[in-house]
């Protein structure tokens, strides 16, 4: 048991922790040598590839194999038919291979396996659909309407009382609050209420899914992908494929982006399927085109907030509506949009509801604090255009009712120790807040919240016989992780970085562990990683009282050596790590430590972004001139891989704010599924993105760590829009304020002055 | 996939006009590579012309220049007597991609790709250059407006390589600019070109003058009533709003995910008084 009272953080004087080491997997990367998901083959190896719908929605009547399979080369093609029904993955099954009816375009039909990519991809060519082409709906709030075009006959809203009677592609109601919002409205002096809408973002990491699979005549499955969790995908695949977890052995690659999107299967079962039918290992990869539109990007949204407030700033009533379609399947992230919506403000009356629709759109997948950012987006531009109506401060205004501890948090908790207030004063206290703005700029300020989670964890750390520590964790390394577990590790027994090396164990190697994502990396492996280190220590210190003859209760672990506790316990010469893993062999054999847990206390991390903006009145293009991210981390253990998150989702907002958009044409089909038109910022669209770290610590990390991971995404749209708005001298409440938006905007704000 | 890389201009036309099946020329591949990798095209014979000396030259020529199919954007953006005689000519054709990109692309390559929203084909237009094509039935010049047709078409027959690019001279007080409006700061596609050449007299007038517009309409449009407008002036202000109307007046875009029909028309016309100006001011020198 982790006893949390101990380490009080403030006091503690680190050593490790903090410093900015190079990161171990850092060589490889710059050089090449790092081995992605495409990067590994096997003997004998397949080419996988897919055969994808053109439709957004149609019934799938027939498919033909015939002559694809008669293609010399080809080696075999599965569809629905090779996957059984599975009741408890029926959504999951049905995304990776469709069954009674496609339901986006690209949505997988077929996949074929063959000696070289040009074979396979004749045979795909060679497989015959019979599709009954069905209308099929994209947005948003016209899925909603009665009489939409129906994805599933059976998805009654669930949430609602009475249960509907009739089908719909609502899935589901969610409702979060307390107070009486009515009562709050009637006590305001300015009540402000906007519509806001936002497009599907993607991801946008820059490796594509890629997985290799092989299955061995007697049932033994070896997965190699690109994963932020590679427990959840065997989970996923030994239950589609009707295996054993235990006879799936998954390892991890590295991994060139993910930010949620490579927390689920799409290729992986397919590839699997594919070998077990040839009995040969089958790689796959996607293609640019096939990860827009077939992976899985976020939900589009579209909302109404209002909010009041009295004369001297107190928020009286907050109230949103949140609608999120997340693609073809239920699970929108709208319940954490509704929840996270007005986690920053201390609220007397709050209601906030959500709707999870769907779409023929592909399945959304986790992008970065799911859900958050869209209802920050709608949330915040409204409290920035209170704070103009009030002639406060924005940032004051935010400070009058920032949640503190104490505070019951508008989805229920009550909060803990909480950083917002101190963003806040950050803020205001930076060199930006007070920094002049050029023609046609604006500065737009908003803040985010984001949960963090913490979850199923298993670590075990190997002290080898030169006093060097190998430290195996089961958590894909997405923003520096094993740098930051070796700090930690290091840090804990007394030792230097460079002692310690981490690797990404496979799945076989450790028990389950939760998928890096909710920012839960360095906050519960790292938790984990210390308690090993703890328990390994006391091995440690058990190894030289055996060898002083004294009680174990007698030696104690400082600064990374065993000493006597005290006068009493004898007077020996301290001992240190590599002194007792040298004569370990003599003393009990190997010393390791280990960590299992279920990790609980995820410490909430706010954040407060800072932008300018400067927008071309004549053309509406907005330029992002300067940026600073403000954010808490409760303790930075690795302040540069904290600053690049920060800066990652600073840079991934711009682009969510500005230009990035899933375009559909009216067959519903998908426009841009590339990087050309597709457009995340280039490196030249942002200036340096600055950034600062606070440090509130977490009461529930021993080094006060909170993850960061998520909530650095969660403000940057609103404040972007806060910026454009105040440049353009328009409110912009769709994203992405594209150009031809902008510009429409500020056109028709010309042609009613002068009218 | 046949590929061929022929060192002289004789064997290339050889090659493509024998070809049985879809023949492509190769120059810098920007256009071509990403055809092929995507599927757009399967030809069965590629004839990469970059090893055929001639079409790796800048020479001058007439008082103007003659640039060779196979010469790169950077090689192009480095020639000291290009820049000063066309600088927008050469900014334009720097605008195409990136550095990467610009190591290998070629202006005759931009234009025979005849994507309407090319970067270099309006300042090439502007600046009223020819093409000179080579093909078995031998040697003809055209004017660069000629080449493309339509997206993706030009007038090209069976066997026929543009081998260069000639910008012509032009009188002392002269400019030319090219502006093209992009969402982000690189590595895009232009929703708008514009490019803008100006001769002036001792005065300061403007005594001739071309405006041309890219991503427009289906082809690269030469703008005469933009030029009428400016000849006479000094580029004042009023001269500046009827080159903008001029500019909106031409242009029949239509509404694409990289832009809607109004924001082409609008910016257009931003964008051709834009150029102007920077056109004037380097006239004036
Ligand atoms: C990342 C990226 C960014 C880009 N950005 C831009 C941009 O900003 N602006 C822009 O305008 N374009 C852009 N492009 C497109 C491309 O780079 C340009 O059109 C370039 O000028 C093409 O030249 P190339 O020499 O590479 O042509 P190729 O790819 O070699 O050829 C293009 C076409 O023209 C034909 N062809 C080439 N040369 C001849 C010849 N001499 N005679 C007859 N036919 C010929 C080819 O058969 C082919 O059909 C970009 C491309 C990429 C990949």
């Amino acid at each position: 048991m982790l006893d949390k009272t101990k380490d009080p953080v403030a006091e503690r004087d680190f050593k490790v922790v903090g410093t900015r080491p190079v990161r171990p997997d850092g060589v490889d990367k710059v050089t090449g040598r790092a081995r992605f998901g495409a990067d590994i083959s096997a003997p004998g190896m397949l080419v996988g590839k897919v055969k994808r719908s053109p439709h957004a929605h149609a019934k799938l009547v027939s498919i033909d194999t015939e002559k694809a399979l008669a293609l010399p080369g080809v080696k075999a093609v599965v569809t629905r038919d090779d996957f059984a029904e599975n009741k408890k993955q029926c959504d999951v099954l049905r995304n990776i291979m469709a069954r009674e009816k496609v339901l986006y375009d690209g949505h997988a039909v077929a996949a074929v396996a063959a000696t070289s990519a040009t074979v396979a991809r004749k045979a795909l060519k060679l497989i015959e659909v019979e599709y009954d082409v069905l209308p099929h709906v994209i947005d948003v709030d016209e899925a909603m309407k009665p009489g939409a075009p129906l994805l599933h006959d059976d998805m009654i809203t669930k949430g609602v009382d009475p249960e509907p009677e009739t089908a719909s592609n609502i899935a589901q109601r969610y409702e979060f609050g307390h107070g009486d919002v009515e009562k709050g409205f009637a006590e305001a002096d300015v009540v402000v209420e906007r519509d806001f809408k936002t497009a599907a973002a993607h991801q946008g990491y820059i490796e594509p899914h890629a997985c290799l699979a092989s299955f061995t005549p007697d049932g033994q499955g070896e997965l190699w992908c690109c994963t932020q969790g590679h427990y959840a995908i065997r989970g996923f695949c030994a239950d589609l494929l009707g295996m054993d977890i235990s006879k799936l052995r998954v390892t991890a690659s590295e991994i060139g982006g993910g930010f949620g999107g490579k927390t689920t299967v799409f290729l992986e079962p397919l590839a699997l399927a594919l070998s077990r039918k040839t009995g040969r290992p089958v790689k796959m990869v996607m293609s640019r085109e096939e990860v827009f539109r077939a992976s899985g990007p976020t939900a589009s949204t579209s909302s109404r907030v209002k909010v009041g407030a009295t004369k001297d700033g107190k928020i009286t009533a907050g109230e949103a509506e949140f609608r999120y379609q997340g693609g073809a399947f239920k699970g929108s992230p709208v319940q954490f949009g509704a929840m996270c919506a007005f986690a920053c403000y201390a609220l007397e009356n709050v209601k906030t509801v959500g709707y999870d629709v769907v779409t023929n759109r592909p399945k959304q997948a986790a992008y970065r604090a799911p859900g958050a950012p869209m209802a920050a987006f709608a949330v915040e531009s409204v409290i920035e255009e209170l704070a103009v109506e009030l002639s406060i401060d924005p940032v004051e205004l935010r400070l009058i009712n920032a949640a503190e501890e104490g505070d019951q948090s508008s989805f229920g908790p009550t909060f803990p120790r909480i950083g917002l207030v101190e963003t806040l004063e950050a803020t205001k206290a930076h060199e930006h807040f007070s920094a002049p703005l050029g023609p046609n700029q604006g500065r737009g300020i908003a803040s985010g919240y984001w949960f963090n989670f913490g979850g199923a964890t298993s670590v075990s750390l190997n002290i080898q016989p030169d006093g060097t520590v190998a430290l195996a964790v089961g958590t894909p390394d997405i923003g520096g992780s094993r740098a930051s577990m070796s700090l930690m590790a290091a840090e804990e027994l007394g030792i230097a970085y460079e002692k310690v090396k981490a690797i990404v164990a496979d799945t076989a190697s450790l028990g389950y562990n939760e998928v890096s994502h909710g920012s839960r990396v360095t906050f519960a492996s790292g938790l984990a990683t210390i308690e090993a280190a703890r328990n390994a220590k006391k091995i440690l210190c058990a190894r030289a009282a055996k060898m002083w003859e004294i009680p174990e209760e007698a030696v104690e672990w400082v600064d990374g050596h065993a000493r006597p506790a005290g006068a009493n316990a004898g007077d020996f010469e301290p001992m240190s790590l590599a002194d007792i893993a040298k004569v370990a062999e003599q003393t009990g054999g190997p010393i390791s430590g280990h960590q299992e847990h279920n990790a609980s206390g995820a410490g909430a991390s706010f954040a407060t972004h800072m932008v300018d903006v400067e927008v071309d009145p004549e053309t509406g293009r907005a330029h992002v001139v300067r940026y600073t991210a403000v954010q808490d981390a409760g303790k930075a253990i690795h302040p540069s891989y904290v600053e690049g998150q920060f800066q990652g989702g600073a840079a991934q907002g711009v682009g969510w704010a500005l230009n990035e958009e899933y375009i559909y044409n009216d067959d519903g089909r998908l426009e841009n599924p590339g990087f050309l038109d597709y457009r995340i910022p280039v490196c030249s669209d942002l200036p340096m993105l600055d950034t600062v770290i606070v440090e509130v610590p977490n009461p529930g990390h021993p080094y006060g760590v909170r993850g960061v991971g998520e909530t650095g995404i969660v403000p940057p749209m609103a404040a972007i829009a806060n910026a454009v708005s105040a440049a353009a001298g328009v409110r912009m409440t769709e994203l992405p304020m594209s150009p031809p938006k902008l510009l429409k905007a500020i056109n028709a704000k010309k042609a009613n002055g002068s009218a | 996939m046949q590929y061929e890389a022929p060192q002289t201009l004789d064997a290339a036309v050889a090659l493509l006009a024998d070809a049985r099946g879809a023949a492509r020329v190769l120059a810098g591949g920007t256009d071509l590579l990403v055809q092929l990798r995507s599927g757009a095209i399967e030809p069965d014979l590629v004839v990469d012309i970059k090893r055929i000396d001639e079409l790796k030259k800048i020479t001058a020529e007439d008082g103007g220049y003659r640039i060779g199919a196979a010469v790169s954007g950077a090689e192009l953006g480095e020639h000291e007597g290009v820049r000063a005689l066309w600088p927008g000519v050469v900014e334009a054709t720097e605008l195409i991609g990136s550095t990467q990109v610009q190591g290998r692309a070629t202006m005759a390559g931009n234009l025979c790709n005849a994507s309407p929203a090319a970067d270099s084909v309006p300042a090439m237009v502007a600046a009223d250059a020819t093409a000179r094509i080579v093909g078995p039935d031998g040697v003809r010049d055209t004017s660069v407006r000629d080449v493309a047709t339509g997206p993706g078409q030009t007038s090209l027959g069976r066997g026929e390589i543009v081998v260069s690019i000639f910008l012509p001279a032009r009188p002392a007080r002269s400019g030319d600019a090219y502006l093209r409006f992009i969402p982000r700061t690189e590595m895009d596609i232009a929703v708008v070109g514009a490019a803008v050449s100006v001769s002036l007299d001792d005065e300061g007038t403007c005594v001739a003058a071309r405006v041309s517009l890219g991503a427009v309409a289906a082809r690269v449009l030469l703008v005469d009533e933009g030029a009428r407008v400016l000849i006479g002036t000094k580029l004042d202000d009023d001269a500046l709003q009827a080159l903008a109307a001029a500019a909106s007046a031409a242009c029949s875009p239509i509404n694409d995910k990289r832009g809607t029909i109004e924001f082409r028309t609008d910016v257009a016309g931003v964008l051709a008084r834009r150029a102007a100006q920077t056109a004037f001011e380097r006239a004036k020198g």
